[in-house]
């Protein structure tokens, strides 16, 4: 799953903001298919977590309500210009896919 | 130490309720609220003219917040997502979810073992669920 997980991070007066985005059909399991008439199966991203350093600061867990293209920003103090933060994830078929970035100071 | 640190624990109980009182008692064991706080801030629009895509703000002045949790009223579960945070972590996110009706959100915060709520009204045009 190459370039389907984008993430950003940028430093502003202590405190670090993470914005990310995962490329996810994110699929309920209740809409048919327009041409053939059958249930499209659930298919969404269950975990994430997200660590700074390798030290783990944010997990989430989703069901099949948040949106296509899943979008997630949160902040955290601690953070130094050029520290690694990484997101990983895994969805409901245990497909999984990471991105990582380096903390940019504003 | 987050409550649940590994994957594979996905709380599959609290994603399968319906209502608002029985995704709670699956996922945080009660589901005894505060729901009359300034400490917990909803942002989110009044009316989402397609509900695949409601972007949904929840931040906090609450101390000692470790997780955040998305409800939707009337979806067919109502539980969206939990986030769990690590200390050192802001109390706020900022999400898209989906709606299939007009419905109240509910933006929940546990801080220092208590629960706090925030909830809203949307109206919702076009369904995000099952079109």
């Amino acid at each position: 799953m190459k370039n389907t997980t984008k993430i950003r991070a940028t430093l502003e007066n202590g405190v670090t903001t993470v914005k990310l985005q995962v490329l996810h059909p994110m699929d309920t399991g209740l809409f048919k298919d327009a041409k053939t008439g059958n249930v499209i199966p659930a298919y969404f991203i269950k975990e994430l977590k997200c660590e700074h350093n390798g030290k783990l600061v944010l997990e989430a867990l989703w069901g099949i309500a948040v949106s296509k293209n899943p979008y997630l920003s949160f902040s955290f103090e601690g953070g130094a210009a050029g520290d690694t933060v990484k997101v990983s994830w895994t969805d409901n078929k245990e497909m999984s896919g990471s991105g990582e970035a380096q903390i940019s100071a504003t | 130490m987050l409550p649940r640190l590994a994957f594979g624990a996905w709380p599959e109980r609290a994603f399968r309720a319906k209502s608002v009182p029985d995704t709670l008692h699956a996922l945080l064991g009660t589901a005894s609220v505060i729901t009359d706080t300034t400490g917990v801030t909803l942002s989110v629009t009044d009316l989402a003219e397609n509900g695949a895509v409601v972007p949904v703000t929840v931040s906090s002045t609450l101390p000692g917040v470790d997780s955040i949790v998305l409800l939707v009223d009337k979806n067919p579960n109502a539980l969206v997502a939990q986030f769990m945070l690590a200390p050192g972590v802001k109390p706020f996110i900022k999400t898209n979810i989906k709606m299939a009706e007009t419905s109240r959100v509910i933006a929940l915060v546990r801080s220092e073992g208590k629960l706090y709520s925030a909830s809203k009204r949307v109206k919702v045009t076009l369904d995000g669920c099952s079109g």
